[in-house]
């Protein structure tokens, strides 16, 4: 049974970090600062290393910028983007916390139908901490929601649930459009506040943006790779979404639920229609093929850990997305490496095990 | 070439034609001079549908048949083919479980009154039907279902049963059906929900199985597909099930309602969206409306429990229904809408009691579930009759020996396909 909790959502403030990718400034923090200034921010700064990033006063922060990223990671550093906020990703790969919360800087407080200021944060956190509903569809979505429950028909064994990886927000005014949508539509804006939080079913994909995005690390951590975008790059605007697919084929095979929904955050900024249709030109035509891909791809029972997933993912995109473009060949190494990175800078104590059995006498 | 310099009047139009796209009321201006400016935003070429629509608001007469005599209208650009349903392709199904539908068809008059109504009368009652006046209506009543199909066993329509006999009979394409417990809702605006014309629309627009719109219905107005849908799945699929939602009393099981007899839905969501494919979901028989043409054949009487009574808590006929006509919409390539329209469900009944009296239910869809999940159908199947009768097989194989009320269910879905064909093939 569905248990509504009436207990405050726990703040989280030393198990959750913020991590924000920048080019600019990061002025927006001035906004979110009533429900950010508890947290630890990690800032991915993108282009140019010597310019300098002021943060505001008041915050708990590490940044880094392609300096650093180079130092920390050495040769592995080419896996991470540059001139793309894909770039975001290092910022996962080198924190310590369970959970994940990232947003771009042109993402504000939004406001719900009765005029409150949506903290968007607190019911991430809210999503990441009760469980998803992937196996069977439930009409009055998410039944863990205070006020809502299970409908009739909904089978008893099924009502416990899966954990929680991933809980994707939304946006109100700009909608996250592509670029031919927004030349045909360039004012459209998203006005209609769907007070729902609802778990994707198995099976199904769907095109994760990486503005409003909030993940337990220690669940699906390695899976959220923005892949090869940006300078030197064919393809841009693709990274959340290729993090997506990966992630929602890795979550179905190890029983995790994504959810999507509330909260809502304001974005404000449209970036230029001319130039993102240059960046997903490709992409617009390249993902009729990796759908297919992603929706036919299955994972061997002996991948039981995220990064085994990934690694034998990696494998196939090599495999069949390499006719393609010889862009997939790049990336599929680059996911490699990401993994390889991943668990150079996280090492379990997994990890250490296989280190001190492959010490010892060969099989 | 005129001679005579320009009036000030002339001028004053003129000045209005240039700056006509900041107005936002003509009312006021007399008529002639309304007229005038008609004619020379005609003849600048810019008239547009802005434009128009504050003529047209001024509600002048000679305005009015200006536009009528020119024959101009308001050409909407759809981003989508608008497909306008009329009003003679669609029946309303209503099965009567009480007799007296006088406060359920004035509650609903505004919004069913256009509409042709099929009404059946739970063959259980022995009261009259009261019905007022007004409405465009058939009945039929327990003479009339076994004068037609006979006295098949198989095939039942008691109860919430009944309202399957009106979709056997209907011609029409489109058949929308509503318990007779359930009333108008309130947006969150507070007006009023037109569940018809919802499900009307959900039904004839496009439905987006394949992959999951993270704004929900794309073909709303001011929605749309987002970044990383691909374009080719863009066009989507005939929608052939309506799936809406009660306000009020939920449409929960009685076990949940008896451990919490205070929770109500209040919450409005303001979405429809596509149950992707392969995803299998409960659906609720109290507010639900179907493409005949397409899987008529699909909503089946056939799941009975053995102490099914006349609260919905006593039943899951509805919930096997769906979850066929969710096999054959993913085999045929069809799609299932769920959300919007939303009904406001009356207090009726007591989940104690009817947990008391009936639980099978709840334990029988730990069996039903996994199989409709697993459920594939062979490509010979190519419509919905077909369909049925492969599912009706499995069921007998499959789950024929765990509970009797399987076979029952698998031999009544082969005998409905038969009455279907039968009574769809009379003219």
């Amino acid at each position: 049974m569905a248990g509504g909790s009436m207990a405050p959502t726990p703040l989280l403030k030393d198990e959750l970090d913020i991590v924000i990718p920048t080019i600019r400034n990061l002025d927006f923090l001035e906004m979110w600062r009533p429900f950010f200034q508890p947290y630890h921010l990690i800032i991915v700064q993108d282009g140019d290393p010597s310019k300098i990033i002021k943060v505001p006063e008041g915050f708990d922060y590490e940044l880094y910028n392609r300096n650093d990223i180079n130092r920390i990671l050495g040769p592995k550093a080419s896996c991470i983007s540059f001139k793309d906020s894909a770039c975001r990703c290092f910022g996962y790969m080198v924190s310590k916390k369970k959970y994940i919360y990232t947003i771009d800087d042109d993402c504000f407080v939004a406001k719900d139908p009765s005029g409150k200021d949506i903290n968007a944060l607190e019911q991430h956190i809210k999503n990441l901490l009760c469980p998803s509903t992937p196996h069977f569809f439930n009409t009055l979505y998410d039944p863990y929601r205070e006020g809502a429950d299970f409908v009739r028909g909904y089978p008893f064994s099924m009502r416990e649930g899966a954990p929680t990886a991933v809980s994707h927000g939304l946006w109100l005014n700009i909608p996250d459009y592509d670029a031919p949508t927004q030349l045909v539509k360039p004012r459209e804006r998203n006005t209609r506040y769907v007070d729902a939080v609802m778990t994707i079913p198995k099976g199904t994909l769907f095109p994760m943006c990486g503005m409003n995005l909030a993940f337990d690390r220690e669940l699906i951590g390695p899976a959220m790779y923005f892949g090869l975008m940006g300078d030197g790059q064919p393809i841009g605007r693709y990274d959340d979404m290729w993090a997506g697919w990966c992630t929602k084929v890795i979550c179905d095979h190890l029983g995790l639920g994504i959810k999507t929904g509330l909260p809502y955050i304001w974005h404000s900024k449209a970036s230029n229609p001319f130039v993102n249709l240059k960046k997903e030109y490709k992409g617009i035509y390249w993902q009729e093929e990796i759908i297919p891909f992603f929706q036919s791809a299955t994972l061997p029972k002996d991948c039981t850990s995220v990064q085994q997933c990934y690694i034998e993912l990696s494998k196939q995109v090599k495999d069949k997305l390499s006719k393609v473009d010889p862009y997939f060949t790049k990336l599929a190494d680059a996911m490699v490496t990401w993994i390889e990175a991943w668990d150079e800078l996280n090492p379990t104590g997994e990890g250490l095990t296989k280190l001190s059995i492959s010490n010892g006498p060969a099989k | 070439m005129r001679t005579d310099p320009p009036s000030l009047l002339s001028l004053a139009i003129d000045s209005a034609l240039l700056h006509i796209s900041s107005f936002s009321d003509l009312s006021f201006l007399p008529e002639h001079i309304l007229l005038d400016l008609f004619l020379r935003t005609l003849r600048a070429g810019k008239l547009n549908e802005k434009i128009l629509k504050l003529f047209i608001a001024t509600g002048k007469e000679e305005i009015l048949s200006l536009i009528d005599a020119f024959n101009i209208q308001c050409v909407l650009t759809p981003v989508l083919p608008t497909i306008s349903v009329k009003d003679d392709e669609v029946d309303i199904v209503i099965a009567a479980i009480q007799p007296d539908l006088t406060s359920f068809l004035e509650e609903w008059r505004a919004v069913f009154s256009r509409f042709h109504l099929i009404i059946i009368k739970d063959p259980d009652h022995k009261e009259e039907l009261k019905i007022p006046g007004g409405f465009n209506y058939d009945t039929y009543t327990k003479a009339d279902i076994q004068r037609i199909i006979g006295t098949s066993n198989a095939v039942t329509f008691s109860g919430f049963s009944c309202r399957y006999f009106g979709y056997l009979l209907s011609k029409k394409k489109y058949i929308i059906s509503i318990d007779d417990d359930c009333f108008p809702a309130k947006d969150n605006e507070g007006n009023q929900v037109d569940a018809i014309s919802q499900h009307i629309n959900n039904l004839s627009t496009p439905a987006t199985p394949f992959f999951f719109n993270t704004l929900y219905d794309p073909f709303r107005k001011g929605a749309d597909f987002v970044r990383g849908y691909p374009f080719s799945l863009r066009s989507g699929v005939s929608c052939a099930l309506s799936c809406g939602l009660c306000l009020n009393l939920a449409d929960l099981d009685a076990p949940t309602q008896a451990l919490k007899p205070a929770l109500r839905n209040t919450r409005y969501v303001d979405a429809v969206l596509t149950v992707p494919a392969r995803a299998m979901m409960p659906l609720s028989g109290i507010n639900v409306a179907f493409d005949r043409e397409l899987v008529g054949p699909a909503l089946l009487p056939s799941f009975r429990l053995a102490k099914e009574g006349k609260f919905r808590w006593e039943t899951v006929e509805d919930i096997w229904t769906g979850m066929c006509v969710k096999v054959v919409c993913d085999h045929m390539g069809y799609g299932v809408k769920t959300g919007l329209p939303y009904v406001w469900r009356k207090e009726r009944g007591d989940a104690v009691e009817s947990l008391k009296k009936e639980w099978e239910g709840v334990k029988l869809m730990e069996e039903v579930v996994p199989f409709f999940q697993s459920m594939r159908l062979s490509p010979a199947a190519n419509t919905a009759e077909d369909c049925v009768v492969e599912i009706a097989a499995a069921v007998k194989e499959q789950l024929g020996r765990i509970d009797p009320v399987f076979t029952r269910a698998a031999d009544s879905m082969v005998e409905w396909v038969k009455l279907w064909k039968t009574v769809t093939t009379q003219t």
